[in-house]
């Protein structure tokens, strides 16, 4: 494997991910990340000095909306679905001390 | 007479000529579906009394001619990553198991427009990655063509419920081929549209700029009406496209002569089933006897398609699976003391193995010091893809081949390897970086009775050729 | 000899737009809904949402733009810029990396050591964050999306700047402009305005740039200044000791008068941006830009110099009046309906000054309206009401924008003008103060003052003075 994952890169990308994998998951987790490197590599195969990079495979552009308010409130069904709320609010762990 | 097995239009036809009422149609869908869904699990959520209230209403609608649409109150079975209202939509993950949309789909809003009879909410592949619908938090889904076989992925629900008659037809979603393999595998047709032509509004997305939903039918006619109802440009997707005309019906015609076929080598090479090879080249037979001139030529570039994929698609995924987070629908951990802990937990605890490895290499390959190795360089990849089809489509008005190299393999197979799984892919990922329409046609079975599909490609916007090629070619053969 | 060093400053501005919705719905910008009555599936995030861009966002960007000599990117794209936060529904930011749709731009500032140009790096476009309420009672943070989507832009300048004085030159600059433009109201209090503070300090000399830190949370002006001279001496102090600055974002804390670094494991500060594959690239074309171009208000430069033509009143009013555009409007306005404009300045330097200052109002607060002040000069030019009375009526208006003609009618304020009731009230006063016409024949002229107090007294202030004075001289005779 020319890919080797540490148990850094694996700890910050859990961090950057907000996933929290168990010992035997990062083991894992180090085998399959290297391994889908090694594969991408394959890349490098391939001369792509002076082509753009492609997001969208149209050249579509300028798709706008007018200045127009459209919505209601409508708090109740965004709401429906919350785990936890109060007050008309998402309710969440308390972000400061 | 068996009412499931009739395709949509001829029952359609049926309901309309009140040979049939919606109330029967829907009452034998769900006969069926009791029957088999033991076996098949072909179903996450069932909208049963929902389904009948609701066939009571278009029926109405179709006595008094509002509705007179050829799926007018034609039971319609939705796969369970596009938006229903007020109807669970799980995309098959324990971390959106409770949650119920407040909206739905722009594709499910145009089907109901014409009449349809939602009778339930497909199983898949969790949000859609995986191919053979195993990473489902709620069980596999069976091959009905062979119980201990995959029927695909990862809209594998959706194409096996109408390959056991359980719905007279299927949305399922396409982001690498999601909608092409398992119609292979399990003996249906399915058309994966040119990107932009069917709204993503609704879609819970994997990879949005791969993302297509599309039609999956028992046969070509089928789907080129339902493409034709489901299609439209949405001023809420700003990648929808405004097509000059969404007018499929017009390709269901019998005739190819003069069409130009291309044949990629690459696509028969190492690595394709003999039989499944032999089965796609007699395809291309028939269709040279109908008068087209077949031609093999070189794609190239095929090795590169899976890595620029799951690149670009994994990135995206990371990015678009960051909002379910246990704050604001779907589920959230019970011990969740401190912020982070909770984010954590409830994401842990709510995505499969096989999500959670696409969010953790798609984080990875966007973060600081390997994006432009990595992404920058697959969006590169991609592009010079879309160069090849388009070198390819200035000599061919169709690029047949395999929609996947093997038939449907047997449980376990793929998902433990999961590079293996990504290769089972290579013949329809390409398709979706370069935004072609593409449509999977049984072509035949294997020696074990496994189903056959053949893949056909034509330019982008030009689904209307797809549909003839692919209409003509199933004029060439009896069902199966 | 102790060492001197210079402090080195770039500000990140973000402006809250002026936008009728947010940036990417339908959903009402308008403040002071109760929590979560402005939210939609795109703005909290709901999975198959997807976003559509509000033209105006493009339009007030560019204009900002034009308006501070940057150059239109014409293509510009949306990136995403990705971190986890409970007030970041969808935990991205849309926000512009790669592309922002302004470059290389400038302002002039002009402070006491002279006039300098602060450079902009860059100006891009982006969505705000909902808002985060901290409930004590519960131990926990409850989350309003009603802000979550407004549009902001994201000022970048290059760190140009070295005192307080001339970030809040800067501020003001920025701030005037963008109202101009009507692009935002800039309130910084309730923050549509807000800036973050880059700072780093240097030796007098050295070849590069220290360390810098960004400080958030600055709320006021005041705080601004505050801060930045608490960084300064918080970054000198660590170098004197041989320690090393550390880049990092702090957070001030005006109240305490101190910030603390906002550094935690679980924020990794990897934004891993990426283009927004839901939304498509912008391409403005030349004439759209030249249509902005041709839709730009007439800016402080150019009205002062039109004032200076048109109206005859002085340069240090011309200056006041021009610092807002709201006082501007009001000006113009009140003119426009017949005002005399040395009047109107009058009120806007004098008692408009007075009352901003006692209830501290900002000149983009003012209530009262052009027509109400025109009104009100109307009537103390038809004498209707004297100068006293006026004073009063206009503190009604500045407050709650009265209507003045009601209410001088309702209050029953008119001066009277009844000379014969004038008269006999003033035959009154002088037979009752025979000791002040005494002092007042015996050429003492204070006298005269105390006897129109009385009489407007007796009138109970409804009189017009000047009336009196005639009538009471004509008596004394």
């Amino acid at each position: 494997m020319a890919n080797i994952i540490s148990d850094e890169t694996i700890d910050y990308v859990g961090i950057l991910a907000k996933l929290e994998l168990s010992d035997e998951e990062k083991e894992q987790a180090k085998k399959d990340m290297g391994n889908m490197l090694d594969y991408i590599d394959k890349l490098n195969e391939l001369n792509t000095d002076g082509v753009e990079p492609m997001s969208h495979v149209f050249p579509v552009n300028n798709c706008f909306r007018e200045d127009v308010v459209t919505n209601g409130d409508d708090r109740d069904a965004m709401l429906q679905n919350a785990p936890d709320m109060k007050a008309g609010s998402y309710k969440v762990p308390r972000t400061v001390n | 007479m068996d009412i499931t097995k009739m395709t949509a239009l001829a029952l359609g036809k049926k309901i309309r000529q009140k040979e049939i009422s919606v109330r029967e149609a829907v009452l034998a869908s769900q006969e069926k579906i009791k029957e088999q869904e033991e076996s098949l699990h072909c179903y996450i959520t069932l909208n049963t009394e929902a389904a009948l209230l609701q066939a009571d209403k278009v029926q109405k609608l179709i006595d008094n001619k509002s509705l007179t649409g050829p799926l007018a109150g034609v039971p319609v079975a939705i796969k369970d990553n596009i938006c229903t209202k007020d109807i669970l939509t799980t995309c098959a993950s324990k971390i959106l198991s409770n949650f119920i949309p407040p909206y739905s789909a722009e594709a499910y809003i145009n089907l109901e427009r014409q009449g349809a009879i939602l009778l339930g909410k497909t199983n898949m592949d969790e949000f859609a990655m995986g191919s053979t619908t195993e990473t489902s938090a709620f069980g596999i889904t069976k091959n009905p063509h062979d119980t201990s076989r995959v029927p695909g992925g990862s809209s594998g629900g959706s194409c096996a419920a109408v390959a056991a008659d359980e719905c007279f037809y299927a949305l399922g979603s396409d982001t690498g081929g999601s909608i092409r393999q398992p119609s292979s595998f399990c003996g249906v047709t399915g058309i994966k549209p040119t990107y932009g032509t069917v709204s993503r509004y609704g879609l819970v997305a994997y990879g949005s700029s791969l993302d297509q939903i599309g039609p999956i039918a028992k046969d070509v006619t089928d789907c080129a009406v339902i493409l034709e109802a489901i299609s439209s440009y949405d001023p809420k997707d700003s990648t929808s496209v405004k097509r000059d005309s969404y007018d499929f019906t017009a390709g269901l015609v019998n005739d190819v002569k003069g069409l130009k076929i291309g044949l990629p080598k690459d696509y028969f090479g190492e690595g394709l089933d003999s039989q499944v090879s032999e089965s796609i080249l007699a395809a291309a037979k028939e269709l040279e006897a109908k008068g087209a001139i077949l031609e093999e030529f070189d794609l190239g570039l095929v090795d590169y398609a899976i890595p620029a994929y799951y690149t670009i698609a994994s990135a995206e995924a990371s990015s678009n699976l960051a909002r379910f987070d246990g704050v604001k629908y779907g589920y959230r951990t019970e011990d969740a003391d401190e912020l982070h802990h909770m984010y954590k937990k409830s994401r842990s605890e709510g995505f499969g193995p096989e999500v959670k490895r696409r969010i953790m290499l798609g984080s990875f390959v966007l973060s600081s010091g390997y994006y432009d190795a990595y992404y920058l360089k697959a969006l590169r990849t991609k592009a010079l893809i879309k160069q090849a089809f388009d070198k390819a489509f200035d000599r061919y008005d169709i690029i047949l081949g395999p929609a996947a190299p093997t038939t449907a393999p047997k449980f376990g197979e793929l998902v433990s390897d999961p590079i293996k799984m990504y290769l089972s892919d290579i013949y329809t990922i390409s398709t979706n970086l370069a935004g072609l329409p593409g449509i999977s046609v049984p072509c035949g079975k294997d020696h074990e009775g496994l189903p056959i599909g053949v893949q056909m490609l034509a330019k982008c916007f030009d689904e209307k050729t797809l549909i003839r090629a692919a209409y003509t070619y199933e004029q060439t053969r009896e069902r199966v | 000899m102790a060492k001197q060093y210079e402090t080195v400053i770039g500000l990140e501005v973000h402006v809250e737009l002026a936008t009728k919705t947010k940036i990417f719905c339908g959903c009402s910008t308008a403040f002071g809904g109760a929590p979560n009555t402005h939210t939609c599936p795109v703005c909290t995030g709901m999975p198959g949402s997807l976003p559509v861009l509000n033209k105006q966002v493009v339009e007030y960007a560019a204009a900002v733009g034009l308006a501070t000599n940057c150059s239109i990117t014409q293509y510009c794209k949306f990136d995403r810029k990705n971190y986890f936060y409970p007030d970041n529904p969808q935990n991205y930011q849309i926000s512009q990396l790669y592309l922002p749709i302004c470059r290389n731009g400038y302002v002039e500032i002009e402070t006491e050591t002279g006039k300098k140009q602060v450079r902009i790096h860059e100006i891009h476009m982006e969505e705000d964050a909902g808002k985060l309420i901290h409930d004590e009672w519960d131990d926990c943070s409850l989350v309003d999306f009603n802000r979550s989507g407004v549009p902001l832009i994201e000022i970048v300048s290059e760190p140009d700047m070295r005192s307080a004085e001339e970030v809040i030159a800067y501020l003001e600059k920025l701030r005037l402009i963008i109202q101009y433009l009507g692009a935002s109201d800039c309130k910084l209090q309730e923050g549509s305005m807000r800036a973050d503070v880059n700072l780093s300090v240097c030796e007098v000399g050295a070849p590069a740039f220290g360390t810098r830190t960004e400080t958030k949370n600055l709320n006021s002006f005041k705080a601004i200044a505050r801060a930045i001279e608490n960084e300064r001496e918080r970054q000198i102090e660590l170098i004197e000791d041989g320690k090393s600055v550390i880049q990092e974002t702090r957070r001030w804390d005006d109240a305490k008068e101190y910030s603390y670094a906002m550094r935690s494991k679980e924020d990794a500060q990897d934004y891993r941006y990426f283009p927004e594959p839901d939304l498509v690239p912008i391409v403005i074309s030349d004439a759209w830009l030249l249509d902005i171009k041709n839709k730009q208000p007439e800016f402080r430069d150019e009205k002062m110099a039109r004032y200076k033509e048109e109206f005859d009143i002085p340069a240090y009013d011309i200056s006041l009046i021009t610092a807002s555009k709201h006082m501007a409007d009001l000006f113009e306005e009140a003119v426009a309906l017949g005002s005399n404009p040395k009047k109107v300045s009058n009120w806007l330097m004098v008692e408009t000054l007075r009352l901003m200052k006692d209830r501290n109002v900002e000149a983009e607060g003012l209530k009262f309206s052009a027509g109400n002040l025109a009104k009100l000069i109307a009537l103390t030019e038809a004498k209707t009401i004297n100068s006293s009375v006026a004073k009063e009526v206009f503190e009604a208006m500045f407050d709650n924008d009265i209507d003045p003609d009601l209410y001088v009618e309702e209050k029953g304020l008119k001066s009277v003008n009844d000379e014969g009731a004038l008269r006999t009230a003033l035959e009154a006063i002088i037979s009752e103060n025979p000791q002040s016409v005494a002092d007042y024949k015996s050429g003492k002229a204070k006298a005269l003052g105390f006897l129109t107090g009385q009489a407007m007294r007796a009138m109970k202030g409804k009189a017009d003075p000047s009336e009196i004075n005639r009538i009471l001289l004509e008596l004394l005779q």
